[in-house]
């Protein structure tokens, strides 16, 4: 198809423009709106994780224990190392050294690679311990214990019962009742829990004001005011942490292809002559990964 | 179809050599992997077309179950899911990209004197998306269909045994084809503009299609997201949208309007584009109010993202944010009105042609109108209490969406289309339907105000003995819109092979479409146009020989052949 539509005596220019610059703009800007899109779309997430983090906080500051931050932060750097690379892919491009561009795209596709590796090992780890999305979610008592998960009791209430009221017992808390009460967490997160692992927002599903009865107020009033600690909506933060790192997965597999492509196309000399505006479109589209990184490392690794 | 050369050919048509984009290439396969815009939005026409005819099936059903009160032609749980394959057919199958796709595409690159959008393949893989997306709805209905309302609304959406996932699938699958046709336009008028073209001698139709891009490129990722999310919410039991799970339901409705409210702008901006050409173009005068009218677009575009929570006044925001949402919501008529005032001096002391076109101008103009001042209704937090939900709100809907959207395209295709085909329709025949349907439009639509200020609630099954009367008017308007559709088939179709065929210029349109053959060759052009003003109809004159409008002096929008370095 391309054949017949892309002709002319510049191989490189596609028949309806009038010259390289106009077909450089072109497709600069498209990658730029492109990525405009990318942004909105996990703005969307983002946002809807903003809304149940600030309705549900103590769910995310229950969660985030389970999370390995030497993992992410060591991914955080690899991801960072791979922007390096393919900036210095593109200036390479630019150079027309096919040598070094060919070098920085292995690499950064490396990088990806281990990145994706990391990520296995986090993935597998929860997997093992049944901390997955809500459908799935089965913590073992085991892994709560390490993590330092608050037994009920301690405080002298009944709060696991009444936080994980409408939610199947076998799900949530009562393999960490069985656990000793002394083996619990550090006395600062005991402190916090008092105050801020406790909802500050009255349930969404409450209605504003207005329009709630008064039975209903003193309910959420209730709850409000309950020590919680293993917090009755836990699996919505694993839930959360999956979609959204899983999107960005998916994300920096398709810029693995995309490099493995700009690597067919060095070796085919494409960019010997110095029209590098497919690396560098590329490469923005991989900032634009490395940086939705960043930000979930910040949201779901860094909550303290 | 349309083959060989036009009858009419004028030293600058081109079409010397017999060859158009229509025969440049034989067999399916070079449709289907055609890059040239003109094969792709013939493509875009017949599915879209296709998905009108199933909508309008739908409704028809809709209709005629609603003759009399209780069970009529079928039960209450296929009525839901009659209602909601309407609605999300019709939407986000049909008149999302109904114009944009199907008509700006052709004729985008034309008004630009360009041979092809920016970026071709992207356009062909919005095509493929669009292809992608139906058959997952196709699927989506077969497999069981959905009754949740095209809104989707949780917590039903996420709780209902009907193939909800598929259907959401499908929709944002849908969504990347609308993006990418958004982008590829955005791309297109900012890099292919030809010389003497600035921003303020484009046609106002790519005003049109440049707001629309816009609106297309940042609102449709939320709405992936959104139904990303209500698929995940149902498949993997995520809580974001679940009360139960300490989610807010109402988060859902914001997420939904965010994109959904913008995208009746998607949907109408391209129609006020039409109309402002063929305004001019069919009253013989340049148009009135130029900038206005090209900045309008603009603000429409940016208001559009401020006011999607008018469509929660009921549902428990506070009293502050509804007064803030009902203030800006006002505020958009402020530029549909300069539009709709502009057209009117349009057409002040003009020569006015009543062709098929200008019929669909004039209905435009008439229902256009009162769906957006119904809209001010709606848009009133007292009285929104009272219409909230009601036959009101449908009866608004389809004056500016069938009344605006679809009868601007309507007027689109009986104006684009000699260019298109090269053949010309029965002109008798044009205004025959055109004025059935505008007959069938106001007995089916205006029926449903009445009925809706009486407390009709919408997407009820069941009704009061005392809204027969009216249900009865309504279901009788839309088969007499049937039956005008039908006959529009007929004669265009009928066209295609029996047609006259048409002169390049048959209209007296001073856009740069219109200097080109009809249907003009697979590279559009033989030579590189100068952009000159796109509504100096005086600068043509009619050739009674031919039925041909030619410039009075032909050379001025040519610079040289192409090919010529």
């Amino acid at each position: 198809m391309a054949g017949s539509h892309f002709t002319g005596h510049n191989p490189d220019l596609a028949h309806h423009f009038e010259n390289l610059d106009q077909q450089r703009q072109s497709s600069r800007l498209g990658m730029w709106l492109f990525l405009v899109t990318e942004i909105l779309f996990f703005g969307g997430l983002f946002c809807a994780y903003v809304v149940y983090r600030v309705n549900h906080p103590e769910v995310f500051i229950f969660g985030h224990h389970f999370l390995d931050k030497s993992l992410g932060a060591l991914n955080t750097v690899v991801l960072i190392c791979s922007s390096l690379t393919m900036a210095w892919a593109v200036r390479a491009a630019q150079l027309k050294q096919r040598a070094i561009l060919q070098l920085m795209l292995v690499l950064s596709f490396v990088l990806a690679g281990t990145f994706l590796g990391v990520k296995y090992v986090e993935y597998s780890h929860k997997w093992h311990h049944g901390l997955l999305w809500a459908s799935r979610y089965a913590p073992d008592a085991h892994i709560l214990a390490e993590a330092g998960v608050e037994v009920a009791e301690a405080h002298g209430e009944e709060a696991v019962s009444e936080s994980i009221e409408g939610v199947p017992g076998d799900e949530i808390g009562l393999a960490v009742e069985a656990l000793p009460v002394d083996e619990v967490l550090p006395e600062t997160l005991l402190e916090n829990a008092a105050d801020s692992e406790i909802s500050k927002i009255a349930p969404a599903a409450v209605g504003p004001a207005g329009l709630v009865t008064p039975e209903a107020r003193a309910a959420a009033e209730a709850e409000r005011n309950a020590v919680i600690v293993n917090p009755a909506n836990a699996k919505t933060f694993f839930s959360v942490y999956f979609l959204m790192t899983g999107l960005h997965g998916i994300h920096v597999i398709l810029g693995m292809i995309a490099m493995l492509w700009l690597l067919k196309l060095t070796r085919q000399g494409v960019f010997d002559g110095g029209h590098y505006t497919k690396v560098d479109n590329i490469a923005l589209y991989w900032h634009v990964v490395d940086l939705i990184w960043i930000y979930l490392f910040l949201l779901m690794y860094l909550i303290d | 179809m349309a083959e060989g050369h036009s009858a009419v050919v004028t030293p600058m048509s081109g079409g010397a050599s017999g060859e158009n984009y229509l025969t440049t290439g034989k067999g399916p396969l070079s449709w289907l992997f055609t890059l040239d815009h003109k094969r792709i939005s013939v493509m875009y026409m017949v599915c879209i077309l296709g998905s009108f005819l199933l909508g309008g099936v739908f409704a028809l059903l809709i209709r005629t179950e609603l003759w009399a009160p209780g069970a009529t032609i079928m039960t209450a749980d296929t009525y839901n899911k009659m209602f909601t394959l309407h609605g999300a057919v019709m939407i986000f199958l049909f008149i999302i990209p109904g114009i944009p796709a199907a008509l700006g595409n052709f004729v985008l690159p034309l008004m630009l004197g360009a041979k092809d959008v920016a970026l071709p393949r992207l356009n062909l893989l919005s095509f493929w998306c669009w292809l992608a997306g139906a058959t997952v709805c196709l699927v989506s209905i077969v497999v069981g269909a959905v009754d949740t309302g095209w809104t989707f609304y949780t917590p039903y959406s996420t709780t209902t045994s009907t193939a909800v996932v598929s259907m959401t699938l499908g929709a944002f699958i849908l969504g990347f084809s609308s993006i990418f046709t958004g982008l590829n336009f955005i791309v297109t008028i900012h890099t292919m503009r030809p010389e003497g073209m600035t921003w303020f001698k484009m046609p106002l139709f790519l005003w049109s299609l440049y707001s629309t891009a816009i609106i297309q490129v940042l609102a449709t990722p939320v709405l992936g997201i959104t139904l990303l999310l209500l698929i995940a919410e149902r498949t993997l039991g995520v809580g974001i949208f679940d009360p139960a799970l300490g989610g807010d339901p109402v988060l859902y409705q914001h997420f939904f309007w965010f994109y959904s409210h913008p995208a009746v702008y998607i949907m109408i901006l391209p129609a006020m584009g039409i109309i402002s050409e063929l305004v001019s173009v069919f009253s013989g005068k340049h148009i009135f109010g130029y900038k206005f009218i090209a900045w309008s677009s603009i603000a429409i575009a940016v208001f559009s993202f401020l006011v999607w929570g008018h469509h929660m006044f009921t549902s428990g925001q506070s009293g502050l944010v509804n007064m803030i949402f009902s203030a800006l919501t006002f505020s958009v008529a402020i530029p549909s009105a300069v539009k709709v005032f502009n057209w009117l001096a349009t057409m002040y002391k003009g020569a006015i042609n009543l062709a098929a076109p200008m019929l669909y101008v004039l209905s435009f103009l008439f229902l256009f109108a009162i769906g957006g001042l119904t809209g001010l209704f709606l848009g009133s937090l007292s009285v929104n209490i009272h219409l909230h939900d009601t036959y009101f709100v449908v009866a608004h809907f389809h004056y500016v969406m069938f009344g605006g959207t679809v009868i601007a395209f309507l007027g689109g295709i009986h104006y684009w289309w000699p260019k298109m085909f090269g053949r010309m329709y029965s002109e008798f025949w044009a205004r025959i339907s055109a004025a059935l349907i505008f007959v069938g439009f106001n007995l089916t639509f205006f029926t449903q105000f009445v009925m809706g200020s009486h407390g009709m609630p919408r997407r009820y099954y069941n009704y009061l003995e005392v809204f027969k009367p009216y249900h009865q008017a309504s279901t009788v308007g839309s088969y007499i819109l049937g039956v005008a559709f039908m006959i529009m088939a007929y004669y265009l179709l009928h066209s295609l092979v029996r047609g006259e065929k048409a002169p390049e210029n048959p209209w007296g349109g001073a856009t740069l479409e219109w200097a080109t053959a009809s249907p003009p060759i697979a590279t559009n052009f033989e030579h590189e146009m100068v952009g000159l003003d796109p509504y100096d109809i005086d600068s043509l004159k009619f050739d009674r020989q031919t039925g041909n409008y030619v410039r009075k002096d032909p050379g001025s929008i040519f610079l040289k052949p192409i090919g010529d370095e």
